[in-house]
C-alpha cells in the first residue's frame, strides 16, 4: 500500500501542529466560534447531537494492521470504545472531546493517517472498489489512480472552496462495486482496443434531495490525462456551479441544467488548454505510484482446496460463510473475505476497539497486513489463502464478525441517523436493527437472495437509500418519525434511483412493511434464481403497492 | 414552555441552563420560561456564555412538563437528553443507569 514520503509526513505533521494551535486559541478565546468552526471542519471535527464527532479519512478504504490498531487505541483511550465505519469508507468517532483532538490527530499522523478534507466544500476522500487488487474480474487496480487524485486534490488551492463538496470514486472492473455513478465524478478504469489503460468518465451523479445518475461524458480517457481532465471538469464546475443555493450547488445540478452535451463540450474545451501541459502524467510517475499497490507476493498454497473441502464437511456454518462472505481471488489459491459488521441486531458499521484489534491481528497473520473498508460498511481481508480460511473464520466467530450475510437483506447500510447526527430527522439504526432481527433466519435470508437494503435518516442520503433495492428514508412529520419506502434502486453498473412507493410508515409499522415487500417479491418472482431487483424491474411497483396499501392504492 | 440547551465547548457534552445559572449536565434542573421576555433573557445568557467560551450552539427548545418532569417535544431533544436509543449504556442515560 501507499507509504508516506517525507513530504507527506511533513505536511500532515504541519497540519496537526496548525490545528493544535487553533484549538488552543479557541479554548483561550483568541478565536471565536464563528472563526473556529470552518477551521475545525477542515480537520474533520463536527459537532453532533451528543458531542463532537471526528471523521477520519481512510483513503480508498485501505488500511494496514498498524493503522487499524491505532483506531482501536483511539477508540479506547479518547472515545467510548468503538468507532463507526461509514459509506465513504471512512471512520467516525462519536464522542471525542475537542481538547483531546490534537492528541488524536498526532496519534493518527504517527500511522500515516489524518482527518483532512473529510468535511467542507472540497474534494473528499476518493473511494474505490473494496476488492481492488484482489478481484478476479478487474482490469487493473484502481487505487493507484485514487492515490494520484488524493495527492493532487489535497489542499488544492483552486479547489478548496468549491460551490459544494465533491466526491470521486474509481472502479477497475466492469462490475461496479464502488457505486461510481452516484458520485460527482465516477471513473471506470478499463483498457482500449490497444490494451492501454484509461477511464470511462462519468459526471454529475449524486444522492441527497435531488438524486441523479451520473452521465458518461467520455468513453475513454487515457490514464496520462487523468489529472488534466479532472481539472477541466472541476474548473467548469467551479466557474459555473451555483453558489447562491446550497441545495443546487452540486455538480449534478450544473450538469442537469446545462445539459450533458453542452457540459461535456465545455469540459473538452477547457481540457484542450490543459491536456499537454504540466498535468499530463508521465508514465514513470504512474508506474511509481502503481508499485506501492503491487499485490503481495502470494506463495502457492494448493492445499487450500482440501482444507476448504474438509472444513465444509466438518461445519455447516463454515460452509454458509464461505458461500456468502468469500469471493474468488485473482490467484486460485486465495480468496477475498468480507468481514460482516452486520451481526443480527447489531449497529451497521460499528466496531469495538477489541474487534478492531482482533481484525488487525488477523490481517497481520493471514492477510498480508491489508484491510479494506467497504462503502457497504463492512471490512474486507482482500488476500487470504484458502488454506487459512477456516482459521480466519474461527477467529471471526470469536469476535462476532462471522455473520454470513454479505449482500443479503440483513447486510444493511444505515447512516447514524437521529441517534447521533445533527442533520437527521429520524432514526436509522434502530430501523436497521429491527429489520435485521425480523429476518434473522439465515435460511430465510438465503431464500430471499441478494437484496440491498439501505436506510437514511434524512434526505441527505448518507445511507444511500435512493439506490437501495429497498430504500428507507426517515423524515419528521408532525413531530414524529415517518419512513418512506423506495423500491428498485441500485448502485452498480446499471445504477437506478428507486421509486417512492407510497405514503410512509411509522416506526412501529416499517418492519412489517418491509416484510410485506419481501413476501410480495417471493410471490411474484419467476423462480428462486430471479433476484429482487430483477423481479421488481420486470413487474414494476404495482404488486408491491397493492400489497402495502390494498384498496387505498387503487383509490389513489 | 422553553429551556435553553447547548454543547460544552471543551468536550461537546450536552448541557442545559439550570435555574442556578450553571450549565447542568442533566435536563432536570433546567430553567423553564413561558414568555417572550423569558426566552430573550435565556438567549442573552446563552450568547454571553458562548462569548465566555463555556458553550457552543445554543438553542431554545420546546418542552412539556409531564408529571412534573421536563420532556422535550422533539425526539431529537429527547435523544440529546438521554443518549442514543440503541445504546442505553451511552450518553446521559448511562450514568442514570449507574445511579440506579
Amino acid at each position: 500500500m501507499y507509504r508516506y514520503d517525507e513530504f507527506d509526513h511533513g505536511f500532515v505533521k504541519a497540519r496537526v501542529a496548525e490545528f493544535t494551535d487553533q484549538v488552543e486559541r479557541r479554548l483561550s478565546g483568541d478565536l471565536s466560534e464563528d472563526e473556529f468552526k470552518p477551521l475545525r471542519l477542515m480537520n474533520g471535527v463536527y459537532l453532533q447531537l451528543h458531542a463532537y464527532m471526528l471523521r477520519i479519512a481512510i483513503p480508498y478504504g485501505t488500511l494496514n494492521s498498524r493503522q487499524l490498531r491505532m483506531l482501536g487505541h483511539i477508540a479506547r483511550r479518547y472515545d467510548k470504545g468503538y468507532g463507526h465505519f461509514t459509506t465513504r469508507q471512512n471512520l467516525q468517532f462519536n464522542w471525542p472531546a475537542l481538547s483531546d483532538i490534537p492528541a488524536i490527530l498526532a496519534d493518527l499522523a504517527s500511522v500515516e493517517m489524518h482527518a483532512i478534507q473529510t468535511s467542507g466544500n472540497c474534494i473528499r476522500n476518493v473511494t474505490a472498489d473494496h476488492f481492488a487488487g484482489a478481484a478476479a474480474d478487474e482490469v487493473a487496480d484502481p487505487r493507484p489512480y485514487a492515490e494520484i487524485l488524493r495527492q493532487w486534490s489535497s489542499v488544492h488551492p483552486e479547489f478548496s472552496y468549491l460551490p459544494r463538496k465533491f466526491k470521486i470514486a474509481v472502479t477497475g472492473a466492469e462490475r461496479d462495486r464502488a457505486a461510481i455513478q452516484t458520485h460527482d465524478i465516477g471513473l471506470h478504469l478499463k483498457k482500449d482496443e490497444k490494451g492501454e489503460l484509461g477511464f470511462a468518465v462519468y459526471v454529475g451523479g449524486g444522492q441527497g434531495r435531488t438524486p441523479m445518475v451520473a452521465k458518461k461524458i467520455r468513453d475513454f480517457l487515457p490514464e496520462r490525462h487523468l489529472l488534466s481532465y479532472a481539472t477541466a471538469i472541476l474548473r467548469v464546475y467551479n466557474l459555473h456551479g451555483r453558489r447562491d443555493n446550497k441545495y443546487k450547488a452540486r455538480i449534478k445540478i450544473l450538469v442537469h441544467e446545462t445539459g450533458v452535451e453542452e457540459f461535456a463540450r465545455q469540459v473538452e474545451a477547457e481540457w484542450d488548454h490543459l491536456r499537454d501541459g504540466e498535468l499530463k502524467l508521465p508514465d514513470a510517475d504512474i508506474r511509481a505510484i502503481d508499485s506501492y499497490f503491487a499485490p503481495p507476493d502470494l506463495p502457492e498454497r494448493p492445499e487450500g482446496d482440501e482444507v476448504v473441502r474438509l472444513g465444509r464437511l466438518d461445519s455447516r456454518s463454515f460452509g454458509e460463510w464461505l458461500d456468502q462472505n468469500v469471493i474468488t481471488h485473482k490467484h486460485p489459491d486465495y480468496a477475498a473475505v468480507t468481514i460482516s459488521l452486520k451481526g443480527i441486531g447489531e449497529v451497521p458499521g460499528d466496531a469495538s476497539a477489541e474487534q478492531m484489534e482482533a481484525v488487525a491481528d488477523l490481517a497481520e497473520r493471514f492477510a498480508f497486513d491489508e484491510i479494506r473498508v467497504s462503502h457497504e460498511q463492512n471490512l474486507i481481508l482482500p488476500h487470504v489463502a484458502r488454506a487459512d480460511l477456516k482459521a480466519v473464520y474461527d477467529q471471526l466467530v470469536s469476535i462476532g464478525f462471522a455473520t454470513p450475510n454479505s449482500n443479503l437483506i440483513s447486510d444493511i447500510i444505515a447512516c447514524p441517523g437521529l441517534d447521533y447526527c445533527a442533520l437527521a430527522n429520524a432514526r436509522s439504526i434502530i430501523v436497521a436493527q429491527n429489520i435485521s432481527k425480523r429476518f434473522a433466519s439465515l435460511e430465510r435470508q438465503r431464500d430471499i437472495g441478494e437484496l440491498k437494503l439501505k436506510i437514511s435518516g434524512c434526505i441527505n442520503a448518507c445511507g444511500h437509500h435512493h439506490v437501495g433495492h429497498i430504500g428507507i428514508l426517515g423524515v419528521e412529520k408532525k413531530g414524529a418519525e415517518l419512513y418512506q419506502v423506495t423500491l428498485g434502486g441500485s448502485a452498480d453498473e446499471h445504477t437506478t434511483v428507486g421509486d417512492i412507493i407510497g405514503r410512509g410508515f411509522g416506526p412501529e409499522e416499517i418492519t412489517d412493511a418491509i416484510e410485506t415487500v419481501v413476501e410480495t417479491y417471493l410471490r411474484v418472482r419467476l423462480d428462486a434464481g430471479e433476484k429482487f431487483l430483477d423481479a421488481y424491474r420486470r413487474v414494476g411497483p404495482a404488486p408491491f403497492k397493492e400489497a402495502l396499501y390494498g384498496g387505498e392504492a387503487n383509490a389513489a | 414552555m422553553k429551556i435553553l440547551t447547548a454543547n460544552r465547548l471543551t468536550d461537546g457534552e450536552v448541557v442545559w441552563l439550570a435555574k442556578d445559572g450553571s450549565w447542568a449536565e442533566s435536563i432536570e434542573p433546567s430553567e423553564i420560561v413561558a414568555d417572550k421576555e423569558g426566552e430573550a433573557r435565556l438567549e442573552a445568557i446563552g450568547k454571553s456564555a458562548v462569548e465566555q467560551r463555556e458553550v457552543v450552539d445554543i438553542n431554545l427548545i420546546d418542552i412539556d412538563l409531564v408529571d412534573g418532569k421536563i420532556v422535550p417535544l422533539r425526539l431529537r431533544e429527547r435523544i440529546r437528553a438521554a443518549g442514543p436509543t440503541n445504546r442505553t449504556d451511552l450518553g446521559k442515560q448511562a450514568s442514570r443507569q449507574g445511579a440506579n
